[in-house]
């Protein structure tokens, strides 16, 4: 493997990988003194984010670090970026500057392609931590990890991503994720949030929550992204809270050990009530403590081992 | 292909089988009696809690094999668990990514306990420079041993097993295998010439 760019690209038994050397990790970390492995010493990780993020910048971070690599952030309001550098020029910066790895998040989707394009040469690896609303493959990997964790073998298993599908990067990975793994997907949002050409996503499409909710596995839950909306795609936050919320009265339809997931930040009241954020069958701090090892496993994978001959 | 002198027991032309099934059971009996004798405290010294930690993969039912005939022996309980070094190595970057293997510590962890490493061959020692390593990041330990079935020289580090089932003089390009039945369906090492 020699960039991550999109879900789309792992086989099964790629992201079988990854995820099999996640939970090994957390076993082997678990109740350690000294959460550090010497596995990649020497080696340079610079994340660079043009995007705000909390979690998945400090999970990158992190994960580098456990792992003994040096970890260097941009940010793109800290950087030259902000006087105009352009991201290719950015891009051979880094290279030049003696990065093993480049995390990238950017708001136009395809810049991590782009990215790798330039990179490759160098033998640089890529990683994509959200470009635009495209894709965000680490984000499927780890919400794999955690319903792996809570279901088990996750093929036939009845999953639905509900909400606003048509901003979100996070939807398109799991779906193409989740489908390599074996699992039942299907989408459920408001037609206004639904993406043109989600009929390649070879994955049905609802409209009506109420309806599957007593039929799942697990519901994972989309953040209604204002920040990428303009225009009104439903007349109110409370009328999308009343049709696509997920409120206690609906989150006891759910079966005794059907899992719910959010990739946060998740908006209490809007997409999900707080009692059942809170609740025990909700994996969201899961989600986020899980995302550090999978992101560990992803820089084995991409870091560790010999480079691949091309 | 030129047909090759057999030595010892051939089962295939390049090919020699250096300890059958009943060997290697009597190699392990053997070791575990040594482990009681060497790791014995005299009466009114503090007892020691002797911990096994077998190294993936074939190092695992080793410690497990060993333990119980510790326990036949001597009646004593000998924790075992499982150290997994691939994170640990110095030759990460020559070979292709491999995958984890489990690292499971005894409920009782490490601690101020006398681990005995166990592997199944010792080579040039690197294997054991990485448990070194990753040991020290789990715990303090009272004192480390090494008990490994097969020793076939050609060290690459000062390194030096406690516990030695057999030793056996091997040209580099020669290949040591040790099967065991847990996982290969039989018991046996054997000694392949090279490129057999």
């Amino acid at each position: 493997m020699k960039h991550l760019l999109s879900a789309g690209d792992l086989t099964a038994d790629a992201a079988l990988g990854i995820l099999d050397t996640s939970d090994e990790l957390k076993r082997t970390l678990l109740g350690r003194e000294v959460k550090k492995l010497p596995t990649l010493r020497g080696r340079t990780v610079i994340t660079c984010f043009y995007e705000n993020s909390t979690r998945t910048r400090v999970s990158f971070e992190v994960a580098g670090k456990w792992m003994s690599a040096d970890v260097i952030n941009v940010s793109s309001s800290a950087s030259s970026v902000s006087k105009g550098e352009s991201l290719r020029d950015t891009a051979l910066t880094l290279a030049a500057a003696g990065a093993d790895c480049v995390i990238v998040r950017h708001p136009a989707s395809g810049a991590a392609h782009r990215l790798a394009h330039w990179l490759s040469e160098a033998g640089i690896s890529v990683v994509n931590a959200g470009d635009g609303m495209h894709e965000h493959p680490t984000q499927a990997l780890l919400d794999a990890a955690t319903l792996r964790e809570r279901l088990g073998d996750l093929t036939g298993k009845r999953i639905a991503i509900v909400g606003d599908i048509l901003h979100s990067r996070v939807a398109r990975s799991n779906v193409l994720l989740l489908r390599t793994l074996g699992a039942d997907v299907r989408l459920i949002a408001p037609p206004t949030l639904v993406p043109a050409g989600v009929e390649e996503w070879k994955v049905p499409v609802h409209h009506d929550l109420d309806a599957h909710l007593s039929d799942l596995d697990a519901v994972m839950l989309l953040r209604v992204q204002a920040e990428r909306m303009h225009g009104g795609f439903f007349p109110s936050a409370r009328e999308y809270s009343i049709s696509y919320g997920l409120n206690e009265k609906r989150f006891a339809k759910l079966p005794e050990h059907a899992v719910v997931l959010h990739p946060g930040p998740m908006l209490r009241g809007m997409e999900i009530a707080s009692a059942v954020a809170d609740s025990p069958r909700t994996a969201i701090t899961d989600q986020v403590r899980n995302g550090v090892h999978v992101r560990m496993a992803v820089l084995y994978h991409l870091l560790a081992g010999e480079e691949e001959k091309v | 292909m030129t047909p090759r002198e057999s030595v010892g027991a051939a089962d295939a032309a390049d090919e020699r089988t250096l300890l059958s099934a009943a060997d290697v059971a009597r190699t392990i009996a053997r070791m575990a009696h040594q482990v009681i004798e060497k790791t014995a405290v005299e009466p009114g010294e503090a007892p020691v809690q002797v911990t096994l930690l077998g190294i993936p993969t074939r190092g695992v039912p080793l410690a497990r094999r060993l333990a119980d005939k510790i326990r036949e022996f001597s009646g004593a309980e000998v924790p075992v668990g499982t150290l997994d070094i691939t994170l640990y190595r110095d030759d990460l970057r020559r070979r292709p990514n491999r995958p984890l293997e489990s690292t499971e510590l005894p409920p009782g962890g490490i601690e101020n306990c006398l681990v005995i490493l166990v592997d199944d061959v010792l080579f040039s020692g690197r294997t054991i420079r990485a448990a070194l390593d990753a040991l020290r990041d789990l715990g303090r330990p009272s004192a480390v041993q090494l008990a490994v079935l097969v020793d076939r020289g050609h060290r690459q580090l000062p390194i030096r097993a406690d516990y030695v089932g057999k030793n056996v003089p091997t040209a580099r390009q020669e290949d040591i295998a040790v099967e065991l039945s847990e996982r290969d369906g039989r018991d046996a090492v054997v000694l392949r010439r090279a490129g057999a």
